[in-house]
């Protein structure tokens, strides 16, 4: 197919803004009168409220003091179901907390008032484990500690044990992780009941926080306005969170009849937003002696923290991906969240796959070891093919084509040789190298009917000067919304990017496009811009005011004809639910998503003998994501997904201590830095997707997915360490290592 | 309660102009950049010197300004985002990480092009070594950095032809 703009690394829309510093972000502005907030929060991990008591010399009276009591509807923060409470009543369920929120214009008598409010708590019994929580130590949460459990049935794993040659078992872990997005969060608000809410932020769904303000204050949804500002990273962790702190900043600014900004500083955004779920997986899986899979029983389990909010959805995608792109007949999964005291862990990147797949990779790797293949024989005897069902019974009919990603990944990073000439080398040499891999796929949009639910709406709206507006909720946090939105409306309308602008995402002004989430952004809501433009192109062409093969000029003034004579010249798309699509919620079969992202990932490693430091060496990353709307963009994409899988596999470690994070500081959370991150090498191939936008799928959590298990196995491949864990950091190298000679 | 400090007059060239303020002798200089004069391109990304997103340029030196007392930046020339552009041209960095991909979210690319100027200043070609060590103290959770060495290295390629 013959593309002009799409396809072409056109250079970010709003990116002369971002080079030039110009442009603003939540913490640049401020309103007339304006206020700051603070958040006062939980020093306990469960327990009740005794009394609050504000301590001496401050002027309290110049304070604007919120509690629960001053909540003028319901107290939450509304998502899936409404558990969580937006400031703690009577009772705390995590450290950290929300109790108290306070507002005064001078920031610095504020952080000390902050520090003189003392909250008097009566301890109650807490729980921190995935194990105490499912033994039930103590119930937190609903009956049973349960936020929600899956179980997905392929064949029947139980009848076939006793054909399998071996059974190899193991279990798997993954740590908490940060999401570290540079700019902290923050959001402004002005409230009051004759002009009702407004607020700006940083944030991914602005309709999520629409939701959540309107039911705390019981407000119409015409009262309620969410606008996003340039956005400084989210990666999930600004998907929920940022409702929390949208209400917090409404609750301050309705009580003091003031504007009201909270920005949270690095500590406080560390320890108390949310973060990836540590997960633990078991695998039991049965093989014959060629290496053809017979049975596979996972076991996947997530710690959600204290509130449900987005676990569930979670558990799904990770529950969904946990039996990766393999062709295995009989497959059970198991799936549960579980409850614990620690602040809710929430979206990242990924969102539940990125611990199911780096289980699945690590024990492939093992499984093979132990019946005696090469780690890459034993996937290829069993990757997925055109025609094969997947898990949950989707019958795959894309073109995949795995072994091909395989044999590319492994030309390109020269893996066949390196994996026979660092063994011979490694051992006279305290630096082992090592070459590892993981061969995985990632599904694009909500899971399973998510995308029918959310029903998106997107609108494009052309100006007498033949511009064209795309309006849609989707946001802008890096990844190249404005940019690939432009490219998909000006290549369908026959225009250039420079004619195309993208509104501001502002619930006032655009419609619903659901959540920038899920690597749903590029495929679905770039497919409403396509329709919304073609829709638009037709109206100009039933009209007889444009004729094809028109130019730019002629375009602008069959615009400006079609105003003059009909009015507003808009086109407004709803999503349509493929019609092909089916799946079924109570059995967990179907089809999970549209369209898979497929990957295999190379990485090579140092490991330091006398530091158990590990260095990647090199890291190739072969995809197939359908059409790429925009080169430069998705290769930033995966390379920054690669970092912050080296960061999961590596160097990312939160300490807890009773459920409290305690190195919420960059000088001891270590995220990679440009002396960490080896050359990655990013290539595409492309197979245009029949429902996406000119072909695209979806890229942006892909890359999370395989780096650590490629990481992890590449270590194994150079120590003989039995990796199961990440991070990876030099003490669990080092006891790994060990326990390996004992 | 805090003590009450006096302000001090501090005098300083920023951003090419000659400026007179008065500030608490130990207000963060990122703090009287942002609010004092409007400059916020420079960002606050942890308040402790970590992530360089506060980066600006005192007499040639790239330090991290929410660590800079803003008595120190009496008798300073300073250079902020805002005085890079060669208005209305880009400087060939910003150019390059535009076309190259070096800016995703934008939040670290006002600390990252100052320390990627200063780097070039030191070293006009860089191997990439020490564009490496050279943007080290600045963290960026977008890019994975592969497209910034790569705006870094295009920019160093347009400064030569243009030299």
């Amino acid at each position: 197919m013959h593309t002009r703009v799409i396809g072409k690394s056109v250079p970010r829309k709003e990116g002369p803004a971002k080079v030039t510093g110009s442009a603003r972000y939540v913490d640049d502005f401020t309103l007339p009168d304006m206020l700051y907030g603070v958040t006062v929060r939980s020093s306990v991990a469960r327990g009740r409220i005794r009394q609050i008591h504000f301590g001496a010399d401050i002027p309290w009276n110049e304070f604007t003091i919120v509690t629960a009591e001053d909540i003028p509807a319901q107290n939450c923060v509304a998502l899936i179901i409404e558990d969580q409470p937006c400031l703690a009543d009577r009772i705390v369920n995590h450290p950290e907390e929300p109790v108290v929120l306070l507002a005064h214009p001078d920031k610095n008598l504020l952080q000390e008032a902050r520090r003189l409010v003392r909250i008097e708590f009566e301890p109650l019994p807490a729980i921190f484990t995935i194990d105490e929580s499912l033994a039930k130590r103590e119930v937190i949460w609903g009956e049973d500690n349960i936020f929600a459990s899956f179980q997905v049935e392929k064949g029947n794993v139980d009848k076939v044990w006793d054909r399998a040659d071996f059974i190899v078992e193991g279990e798997y872990q993954t740590a908490a992780q940060e999401h570290l997005y540079i700019e902290p969060q923050g959001m402004m608000a002005r409230a009051s009941v004759a002009e009702g809410v407004t607020v700006w932020g940083s944030l991914q769904c602005p309709y999520y926080a629409h939701k959540a303000l309107a039911r705390l204050f019981g407000l119409p949804n015409e009262r309620v306005r969410v606008v996003q500002m340039e956005t400084g990273g989210g990666f999930g962790g600004k998907e929920e969170y940022p409702s929390m702190i949208a209400c917090h900043a409404a609750l301050l600014a309705w009580k003091s009849r003031k504007p009201v900004k909270i920005v949270y500083d690095r500590a406080e955004d560390m320890v108390s937003t949310t973060k990836r779920h540590p997960s633990r997986t078991r695998h039991r899986t049965g093989v014959a002696r060629d290496g053809k899979l017979i049975a596979m029983d996972i076991d996947f389990t997530i710690d959600g923290g204290a509130y449900e909010t987005l676990s569930p959805v979670v558990l799904s995608r990770g529950t969904i991906h946990a039996a990766g792109p393999y062709n295995c007949p009989n497959v059970r999964i198991r799936s549960r969240a579980v409850a614990t005291n620690a602040p809710p862990h929430g979206a990242f990147r990924g969102f539940g796959a990125p611990q199911s797949v780096f289980a699945l990779e690590r024990h492939l790797d093992r499984v093979a070891k132990l019946i005696g293949l090469e780690p890459e024989q034993l996937r290829r005897r069993n990757f997925i093919e055109p025609g094969d069902r997947i898990a949950v019974g989707q019958v795959i009919h894309e073109k995949v084509d795995m072994a091909r990603l395989m044999d590319r990944a492994f030309e390109l990073s020269g893996y066949h040789a390196k994996q026979k000439g660092f063994q011979a080398n490694n051992s006279h040499s305290v630096i082992k190298k090592g070459i590892g891999f993981a061969a995985f796929f990632h599904g694009a949009g909500f899971t399973g009917s998510g995308e029918e639910y959310l029903a998106s709406e997107a609108a494009l709206e052309a100006t007498t000067e033949g511009r064209v507006r795309v309006l849609a909720g989707s946001t802008e946090m890096g990844q190249g919304t404005n940019t690939i939105f432009a490219q998909i409306a000006a290549e369908t309308l026959g225009l250039d990017c420079d004619q195309i602008e993208i509104s501001q995402p502002d619930t006032a002004q655009v419609p619903n496009s659901g959540p920038t989430v899920a690597s749903r952004t590029a495929m679905i809501v770039g497919g409403l811009v396509e329709s919304a433009a073609r829709r638009m192109q037709k109206s100009l062409f039933e009209t007889g005011l444009l004729k094809p093969g028109y130019d730019a000029k002629s375009f602008a003034d069959a615009c400006r004809d079609y105003i003059d004579q009909f009015g507003a010249l808009k086109s407004f798309v709803k999503y349509e639910y493929p019609r092909d699509l089916h799946w079924d919620q109570e059995s967990y079969q179907g089809d999970a998503y549209g369209a898979y992202a497929w990957a295999v990932y190379v990485a090579e490693v140092s490991v330091d003998m006398r530091t158990a430091e590990v260095r990647v060496d090199d890291f190739v990353a072969v995809q197939e994501v359908g059409k790429v709307i925009n080169p430069v963009l998705a290769a930033g994409q995966i390379e920054g997904g690669v970092a912050q899988g080296i960061g999961l596999a590596l160097y990312e470690n939160v300490v807890w201590q009773q459920g409290r994070m305690m190195n919420g500081q960059m000088t001891n959370y270590i995220m990679p830095t440009s002396m960490d991150v080896p050359p990655i090498r990013v290539f595409f191939e492309e197979i245009p997707y029949g429902q996406g936008p000119a072909g695209a799928k979806g890229v942006g959590e892909l890359p999370l997915d395989g780096t650590a298990p490629a990481i992890a196995n590449a270590i194994a491949h150079a120590t003989g360490a039995d990796i199961k864990r990440v991070p990876v950091t030099p003490e669990v190298l080092l006891e790994m290592l060990e326990s390996a000679h004992a | 309660m805090l003590e009450a400090a006096c302000k001090i007059r501090v005098s300083c060239e920023l951003n090419g102009q000659s400026m007179t303020l008065e500030a608490y002798p130990m207000a963060r200089l990122l703090d009287v950049l942002r609010e004092q004069f409007g400059l916020t391109g420079t960002k606050e990304g942890c308040g402790e010197g970590e992530c360089g997103a506060c980066s600006v340029e005192i007499d040639g030196e790239l330090v991290n300004s929410c660590l800079v007392p803003v008595l120190q930046a009496d008798n300073t020339k300073i250079r902020t985002i805002e005085g890079v552009a060669e208005a209305p041209r880009l400087h060939a960095l910003q150019q390059a990480f535009l076309t190259h991909g070096g800016a995703q979210c934008g939040i670290c690319t006002p600390g990252m092009i100052l320390a990627a100027m200063n780097l070039l200043a030191r070293h006009p070609q860089p191997t990439e070594a020490e564009i490496r060590e050279g943007l080290a103290g600045n963290l960026c959770r977008c890019t994975g950095y592969t497209k910034i060495f790569e705006s870094v290295v295009e920019a160093s390629r347009q400064t030569e032809r243009r030299a």
